[in-house]
């Protein structure tokens, strides 16, 4: 998936994948309405992004229920947390080559 | 390339708006400083005897600075969630919650201890405890706002040792760590960050 050239990986290849990566890197866990609030995009935007981001194993799915509600929270995978870092170093390495 | 290098911005911006707050307002540091000086002189005055709310010294002392805690506090709460809604955050998120966890626990504890202090009749290092737990808080509290509330934190224990060690001081010590290092403390972040945000926002 990695682009040979550039080093960047076509799995984040949106402003809001990066915002849910870089959630989640941080955070042990964050949930889906705390997601939304914080990169501020709509419910079907949003679980889209997610779901592609699930099938490619960087992050992972929890349901659950708080009480009686159903809660969904989302974590990043080793695999994806290693992808990620990956990606930022190449957007570095784009801006200032020589580093 | 800008693109890049915006992707970047985003990404660490982002980072820090999900673990960080920084809704926590300059304005409320100097507010809370002023209530202290305020109250630090009243205590000052009833220490004196000359002036009393209930004939008691020690009653005047706890009312006095109960009603200074829930001022302070109040108008920090205020101030930060007036900034929160101009910068469009959310006052109460997850990090908030972690945030008053975080600082809580240090600050619970101080209170209590301070009060055990005063309850064995050791008036004389109450200033010192409460400067020395709320400087371990403010640290504590440094991972989840503004990293400059670290130095905050190191300036009131400093001054809460000294207070241990100087111990007839302790007013004169609590005026300077919660009136006026606050009020120090609350400028300099206003000029830091508030007022950049407010030139940004017209």
């Amino acid at each position: 998936m990695k682009d040979i050239i550039s080093g960047l990986n076509k799995i984040f290849d949106s402003r809001v994948r990066l915002g849910i990566m870089s959630v989640l890197v941080v955070n042990d866990s964050v949930d889906f309405n705390t997601m939304k609030e914080l990169l501020e995009v709509t419910d079907g935007n949003l679980a889209s992004h997610l779901k592609a981001l699930e099938k490619e194993e960087v992050i992972v799915v929890k349901k659950q229920f708080v009480g009686r509600k159903p809660n969904t929270s989302y974590s990043v995978t080793d695999q994806g947390r290693k992808l990620f870092q990956e990606h930022i170093d190449a957007l570095e390495k784009l801006i200032n080559p020589l580093t | 390339m800008d693109r890049n290098m915006d992707d970047l911005r985003y990404i660490r911006s982002t980072m820090e708006r999900s673990t960080k707050f920084l809704s926590l307002s300059g304005i409320s540091g100097v507010i809370a400083g002023l209530v202290a000086l305020c109250g630090a002189y009243l205590a000052y005055l009833i220490m004196k005897g000359s002036f009393t709310l209930t004939g008691i010294l020690l009653f005047d002392l706890f009312i006095l600075a109960a009603i200074v805690l829930v001022v302070a506090c109040s108008a920090g709460i205020y101030f930060s969630a007036r900034k929160a809604k101009k910068i469009g955050a959310k006052f109460w998120t997850q990090v908030t919650v972690q945030l008053i966890k975080d600082a809580g626990v240090p600050l619970v504890v101080g209170g209590l201890f301070s009060l055990i202090l005063v309850y064995q009749g050791y008036f004389g290092m109450t200033a010192s405890a409460m400067l020395i737990f709320y400087g371990i808080a403010l640290i504590n509290a440094g991972a989840r706002t503004y990293r400059d509330i670290k130095i905050l934190g190191a300036c009131e224990i400093v001054l809460g040792l000294l207070a241990g060690v100087f111990i007839g001081n302790g007013l004169l010590l609590w005026a300077i760590g919660f009136g006026v290092l606050h009020i120090v403390y609350g400028i300099v972040m206003y000029m830091k960050y508030d007022a950049k945000s407010d030139k940004a926002n017209g």
